[in-house]
């Protein structure tokens, strides 16, 4: 049944020609600059052609064995191209190595993911799957805290670890702060970072202005990031979907645009700098402390080493994250919690109920938005420079990607997305002009693979009948 | 006629959407331990009367007198203070649950502003407190009593939304159940049921009437369940009171028999 191998081949050449044709100006090509006189000359790169045609010829080969349900030989195809692609065999190009390693995963993912998902389907069909399942979701976040909270510790921890550490427990923090508005109001927030913004200037302006602390200003700045919440949430607790969305895009710029001008307060463009950083019981992380203070180091007698200001801003986020998280955790059993998510349901019925929709949606904007506001003054103690360009739109659909990837109202999701997010660019940094390539590529993998988000389950908030487990199953 | 006050009193309810006259000049009461049905052709205009006694609309007209624990002018209140003070509760003719929740979940849902005042508005129940801790046992306990009655405890921590159609129309009513209301108005309970579910639920209601003790007013087009478990009918047509009564006279009234079959030159157009 099925095509035959000359079939098959004859595709896979006709794929590659198809590509070559494609990539003949794209790859073959390229222009050089050799001087103002003679302007610009053609380099060949054939040999690179050449290497990504074969790989080319036979992915798709091994696409159409594993199609036909040959999954050995398709999976053994794949495994010798990771083999060429990590082996130290000279190709014309570095990247062309991950071309190559990324072309076999992907071949190796498509053969075995027929067997693989009916293997973990069935299997979570039977009791005991039901309670890995059920345990599994609540483990997932205890092996994460373990692993942040042992970080430090570990070999792995230098500076570049450390500081992709803080920022994506940053992205966490946000992403559990929206996950409140949209996981489980339902009420699409396009404008979150100027909650963010909020909060980074409180700190920025009290601690240099008025000369207040990191820890004083903390709450100020979430009860500062609230207010606003409810300012943006009273014009527009009359819009549903995309006009919400539209309208707190809107806001979003809105307060950028009135940090940009108002000059006299934010000093517009040129940021504000100098911001002191967090201090752990008035003392100061900095190598000499200034007048009438004491740095860490005397405190505690150690040695001064610069990276301990990173492990302790490490540690602040991740309590900051922590404090959102259980606080979501926990209203999610409260009935302030149940209604945000009946409002998401069904917004009708709420009212019918007696619901009254108008506080529900506000308390769900202030919560969401005071989370952004520590977020925000956590960030402006650790850059130490905060300006307009750090609160851009961009950062806004970051945020929301996170939520939207890690699968709406799940918390471990969505820290396995910003993990996915903000450290796979970093990771990627050495592809070079690739990276946001392959960055999108793993987004559109995650979205064919999972389309509502990594983590799609929800856990009830309360139940009649505990799970068990009911014999070996 | 039943001796019983009136519970809810519409008197001259008139509702214009701009040129459209829904609902004309339309006067009835429902008593307590009363089934009161209302029904009528397509587009007679009954929908819009539920719609105006739970506060979706503002009616044009007319004055709407609930007699609960004190009076309520329904027509002058905001759609979920009419739930929430008026206590008046309802379920809808294309269901509206809370898919995506569990059916316990959408039953404490109902009991939301109940259980809000025990929370202190969350300050009590982020502290874990105990005085919430017991309103929501209770609260539970409430929602188990109705699983029960629906015959759905096993399903109780289900999504509601993956329950087949007959269990979401009697998980609806419960969930209208369990904000305590003293009148329940239900828009078309037994559209889509078949005959088995369809007495299941008239056994329901009359439990509800009886036991329960507060009034019901009940849209429906199935005459079987209108015939049988109600008290008192009300006919509606082109959004006006053609008849009312009992429902032995409602199903000899000729202007009722009019309105459902059409007249014969009516009838000659199709």
């Amino acid at each position: 049944m099925g095509l035959r191998l000359p079939t098959m081949l004859k595709d896979a050449g006709l794929t590659a020609l198809v590509a070559a044709a494609l990539g003949i100006f794209i790859v073959g090509f390229h222009t050089v600059d050799v001087g103002s006189r003679t302007g610009l000359s053609f380099d060949y790169q054939f040999g690179d052609l050449g290497v990504a045609l074969v790989v080319i010829f036979f992915g798709r080969l091994g696409l159409s064995l594993a199609a036909e349900g040959l999954r050995w030989p398709a999976i053994a195809l794949g495994a010798a191209m990771i083999a060429v692609g990590a082996s130290p065999l000279r190709l014309p190009s570095s990247f062309l190595h991950w071309f190559v390693v990324l072309g076999g995963v992907l071949l190796v993912i498509r053969a075995a993911w027929p067997s693989a998902t009916h293997a973990i389907s069935s299997f979570a069909k039977t009791p005991t799957g039901r309670v890995v399942d059920h345990l599994g979701n609540q483990w997932a976040g205890w092996l994460l805290l373990t692993l942040a909270v042992v970080l430090p510790f570990t070999p792995m921890a230098d500076q570049k670890t450390m500081d992709l550490g803080v920022l994506i427990l940053t992205y966490v923090m946000l992403g559990w702060g929206l996950n409140i508005v949209v996981g489980l109001a339902g009420l699409l927030d396009l404008g979150y970072v100027a909650f963010y913004a909020v909060g980074a200037y409180s700190y920025a302006l009290l601690s240099t202005q008025h000369g207040l602390g990191f820890w004083a200003v903390l709450p100020l700045a979430g009860m500062m990031a609230a207010s606003f919440g409810v300012l943006l949430g009273f014009p527009v607790l009359r819009l549903r979907g995309d006009y919400l969305a539209i309208v707190t895009l809107g806001f979003g710029e809105i307060i950028r645009l009135v940090i940009l001008n108002w000059v006299d307060l934010t000093s517009g463009p040129a940021g504000i700098g100098s911001i002191p950083g967090p201090t752990l019981f008035g003392a100061v992380f900095a190598e000499t402390a200034p007048t009438g203070k004491q740095t860490v180091a005397e405190m505690l007698g150690i040695p001064f080493n610069s990276n301990h200001r990173l492990i302790y801003l490490y540690y602040i986020i991740l309590v900051l994250a922590l404090i959102t998280n259980l606080f979501t955790q926990r209203m999610r059993r409260l009935p302030v919690g149940r209604a945000w998510e009946a409002l998401r349901e069904d917004e009708t019925a709420c009212k019918a109920l007696g619901i009254n929709p108008t506080n529900t949606k506000l308390t769900a904007f202030a919560i969401g938005a005071m989370f952004a506001g520590f977020a925000g003054s956590f960030f402006a103690a650790k850059q130490r420079f905060i300006s307009p360009e750090s609160f851009t739109f961009i950062e806004s659909a970051i945020i929301l990607a996170i939520v939207v990837l890690g699968g709406m109202g799940s918390q471990v999701g969505v820290v396995l997305a910003a993990v996915l997010l903000i450290g796979l660019p970093e990771w990627f940094r050495e592809l070079g002009n690739y990276r946001m390539l392959a960055f999108g590529l793993a987004m559109v993998m995650i979205m064919v693979f999972r389309p509502r988000g990594l983590i799609a389950h929800r856990e009830p908030s309360i139940r009649l009948h505990p799970v068990k487990a009911r014999g070996s199953g | 006629m039943s001796e019983a006050a009136p519970l809810i009193e519409i008197e001259h309810l008139t509702m214009r959407f701009g040129g459209l006259v829904a609902v004309d000049d339309v006067s009835f009461i429902g008593r307590p331990r009363e089934i009161t049905a209302i029904i009528g052709p397509n587009g007679a205009g009954k929908t819009t009367v539920f719609n105006c006694i739970t506060g979706f609309y503002r009616p044009t007209i007319g004055r709407l007198l609930l007699r609960g624990d004190r009076q309520y002018l329904l027509e002058r209140m905001l759609g979920h203070e009419i739930g929430q003070q008026a206590r008046v509760a309802r379920t809808f003719q294309n269901i509206r649950l809370f898919p995506a929740m569990t059916v316990l979940e959408n039953l404490l849902v109902a009991q939301h502003n109940k259980l809000m005042l025990a929370s202190g508005y969350s300050v009590f129940g982020l502290l874990g407190l105990r005085r919430y801790r017991r309103a929501e046992e209770a609260a539970v306990e409430l929602a188990r009593a109705w699983l029960d009655r629906i015959g759905l405890v096993d399903a109780a921590d289900r999504p509601a939304g993956e329950l087949p159609y007959g269990a979401q129309r009697r998980l609806e009513i419960a969930r209208a159940m369990c904000t305590e209301p003293c009148l329940l108005c239900l828009d078309e309970p037994a559209a889509g049921l078949n005959p088995r579910e369809s007495a299941e639920l008239n056994q329901l209601l009359v439990s509800i009437r009886d036991r329960d003790g507060i009034g019901v007013l009940l849209i429906e087009h199935d005459m079987s369940v209108v015939m049988s478990i109600s008290n008192h009918v009300v006919v509606l047509d082109y959004g006006r009171k053609i008849a009312e009564g009992a429902p032995a006279v409602i199903q000899r009234d000729p202007a009722v028999i009019r309105a459902y079959l059409g007249t014969d030159e009516e009838r000659l157009d199709g």
